[in-house]
């Protein structure tokens, strides 16, 4: 695609730096995502998902946190340059996100409606002399979005008065009010049961088809991705692994870690539960060498502990993965001569 | 089904929440579980699925004697678990739990061995306990030094499975399973999941299994009761739940589940889409709780509440009244 993707993260790292010495936890993630996209991120607690998308936002504090490397670029501008004046306006009207638990995310002392009209008012110079009447009526509008009966209503209560499905809708017409060009989506729907997630995940998906609005969704269930994005990004330990298409992904996993990831997940077809991926995710304070996957690999190779793999297409560039293994077929040969596979 | 080991009847649980009204006092009550009978044979793993506040941990802790029931009881092995007012230490003794979250459920100041001593100080007095909990670490598969470290110094699984082996110290003949993955990433889910289906193999363990994860339950459970707002909608056995589900909640969580391969998305059945919020359970609607989500609600639904009728073979029964009626007729 020719044309200047949306959002661009090339080479990101961050570390954090907490007693005792350095956590290095984004070890130069590369993400884009072009306009109208619905875009996928999926790893396990503690691989640094969500630290990619506050660094995005340039949320996460700092310290501890230290950029280390790396670009992000907004429409085109770089974030980590931005003035505080660009990056209100960028989380105003750009970006929005919906965190996990809508709860937290709520503040429970506020009305429903201060909180959101609050958003729609502080979105950009102009919304800020909206007069009050229009405010509430995008209000009443964001609400019913998101399917809420008696929108009124709900303005005046507080977010304690309302059911965990109702809060994420709240949360997400709230997100969407402003109208933002990407959608920052943090595990939408963990919080709920799985009746009312699926109700939330569709209504989202609705939605963001209905306007366009380009989504990164960041999850841990593969199931929920394979229903929503398009493209799909799989995280482990501060790094892409691999990203693909969503169907190439889920018919064609490559990057062992996503082959393995995949096989855990217990199927509603039965045929018992693989025992999972040995070992765990690495400490941050002392990664791995080379390829932080390598202590769980089960086709790891010598060069794997001493070089980060890059990510190499598999059939074209659509479909990458961060393995020596997709490396041509001559030089798997020779790594693995170098001491046979370990 | 062979021997029965745990046998719940009847059982009810309400919390007083509030009282209203001011001069006399009138209790509100929640109906955590409201009605709930079923059995569990020697070596089965039963398996309670529900939403939040369907009533399935407040049935695993009546049955840990957390609580006392409302009305009903529990039997294990033909042993009413609130005859006596405070349960034996025997009894205590076959059956134990795993909680959901390991990383509150073993003290951060204890080293594994002092976890792990702790029951047998109490269960078995003058036992060798060093020598206990090597074998129970054996048992679970985790080497011997862990009983020296703390926790925090463990993985969320190798935590889990602690706790597994705490819940093993007392050899009980049955086990309460809390949602015990659902504190864990996928790829160390399959491992705590084997290794309680091996120990079951190897030491003849009944379990309890709660879960809120349907997935899991199809390739754990040998029978699957489900529960919404405190009563049973539906019981069979896995393979009948998951290929035929009756009930048309069953159906709609079925069609919930966010799925990864085509081949399970065939299982899901397309007709009933998740709609409508979960009733408060201190409001709940009369009739059939289920009846404002239900795609193929009729006029009986809003007034009588069906009762468990037999829909299908090996004690597959569902509380609907469209299978009710069909059958009322034959």
């Amino acid at each position: 695609m020719a044309e200047t993707p949306l959002l661009e993260v090339k080479n990101l790292s961050v570390s954090f730096r907490v007693y005792g010495g350095m956590l290095r936890v984004l070890d130069g993630v590369n993400l884009t995502v072009h306009a109208g996209e619905k875009v996928g991120l999926v790893g396990e607690t503690g691989c640094g998902k969500t630290t990619t998308m506050k660094t995005i936002l340039r949320v996460v504090p700092q310290p501890p946190a230290v950029i280390n490397s790396g670009e992000i670029r907004f429409k085109g501008r770089e974030v980590l340059k931005m003035r505080q004046r660009e990056l209100t306006d960028m989380r105003g009207q750009g970006i929005s996100m919906i965190f996990q638990d809508p709860t937290a995310a709520l503040n429970p002392v506020f009305t429903v409606g201060q909180q959101l009209e609050a958003a729609i008012r502080y979105a950009s110079a102009e919304s800020r002399r909206m007069p009050r009447q229009e405010v509430r009526r995008r209000a009443v509008r964001a609400l019913s979005e998101v399917a809420l009966a008696d929108p009124e209503r709900l303005l005046d209560s507080y977010p304690a008065q309302l059911s965990g499905g109702m809060r994420q809708r709240v949360c997400i017409g709230m997100a969407l009010s402003t109208e933002p060009e990407l959608l920052i989506a943090d595990e939408p729907g963990t919080a709920l049961d799985v009746t009312i997630q699926d109700q939330v995940l569709r209504l989202l998906h609705r939605l963001v088809e209905e306007k366009h609005t380009s989504v990164i969704l960041i999850t841990h269930t593969l199931g929920i991705v394979r229903q929503i994005t398009d493209r799909v990004y799989v995280m482990y330990a501060g790094s892409v692994v691999e990203v693909a298409p969503t169907r190439r992904l889920f018919a064609q996993p490559s990057h062992p870690y996503t082959q393995g990831l995949m096989a855990a997940v217990p199927r509603l077809s039965g045929g018992g539960i693989s025992d999972g991926i040995p070992g765990r995710i690495p400490d941050y304070m002392n990664p791995p060498t080379g390829c932080r996957f390598h202590p769980r690999c089960p086709h790891a190779m010598p060069v794997c502990k001493r070089q980060k793999p890059a990510l190499l297409a598999i059939e074209d560039a659509e479909h990458q993965a961060a393995c020596f293994l997709y490396d041509a077929p001559e030089r798997v040969r020779a790594y693995q001569q170098e001491g046979g596979l370990t | 089904m062979s021997e029965i080991v745990l046998r719940v009847e009847a059982l009810k649980k309400h919390f007083v929440v509030a009282h209203k009204g001011l001069i006399r006092r009138e209790p509100v009550t929640v109906k955590a579980v409201d009605g709930v009978s079923f059995e569990i044979g020697r070596g089965e793993t039963v398996g309670l699925v529900g939403e939040s506040g369907s009533g399935k941990s407040t049935i695993a802790y009546i049955a840990m004697g957390m609580y006392l029931p409302t009305s009903g009881t529990i039997y294990y092995r033909d042993r009413d678990l609130f005859r006596e007012k405070k349960r034996p230490l025997d009894l205590k003794r076959e059956i134990q739990i795993v909680f959901q979250d390991p990383s509150s459920s073993l003290n951060p100041r204890q080293t594994v061995r002092q976890i792990l001593e702790l029951p047998l100080r109490i269960h078995q007095a003058g036992a060798n306990r060093l020598e206990e909990v090597v074998r129970l670490l054996d048992l679970v598969d985790l080497p011997a030094e862990v009983m020296h470290k703390y926790p925090r110094q463990l993985s969320g699984g190798e935590r889990q499975i602690v706790a597994i082996a705490r819940a093993l110290a007392t050899r009980p003949s049955l086990v309460v399973l809390d949602e015990p993955t659902s504190a864990l990433d996928v790829s160390v889910q399959g491992k705590v999941i084997n290794l309680l289906i091996r120990l079951q193999r190897e030491l003849g363990l009944t379990y309890l299994f709660i879960s809120h994860d349907l997935s899991v339950m199809r390739n754990f459970a040998s029978r699957v009761a489900i529960l919404y707002l405190g009563r049973i909608a539906e019981v069979a056995s896995t393979r009948q739940f998951f290929e035929n589900p009756q009930h048309p909640y069953t159906q709609m969580l079925l069609s919930s589940i966010p799925v990864i391969s085509e081949e399970e998305e065939k299982l899901r059945p397309a007709k009933v889409v998740s709609s409508g919020e979960i009733p408060s359970p201190v409001n709940l609607p009369p009739g059939c709780s289920f009846h404002t989500r239900c795609p193929y609600v009729m006029d009986v639904c809003r007034r009588v509440d069906p009762a468990l009728v037999e829909v299908g073979d090996n004690g597959h029964v569902a509380r609907c009244h469209l299978h009710e009626q069909p059958l009322a007729q034959k």
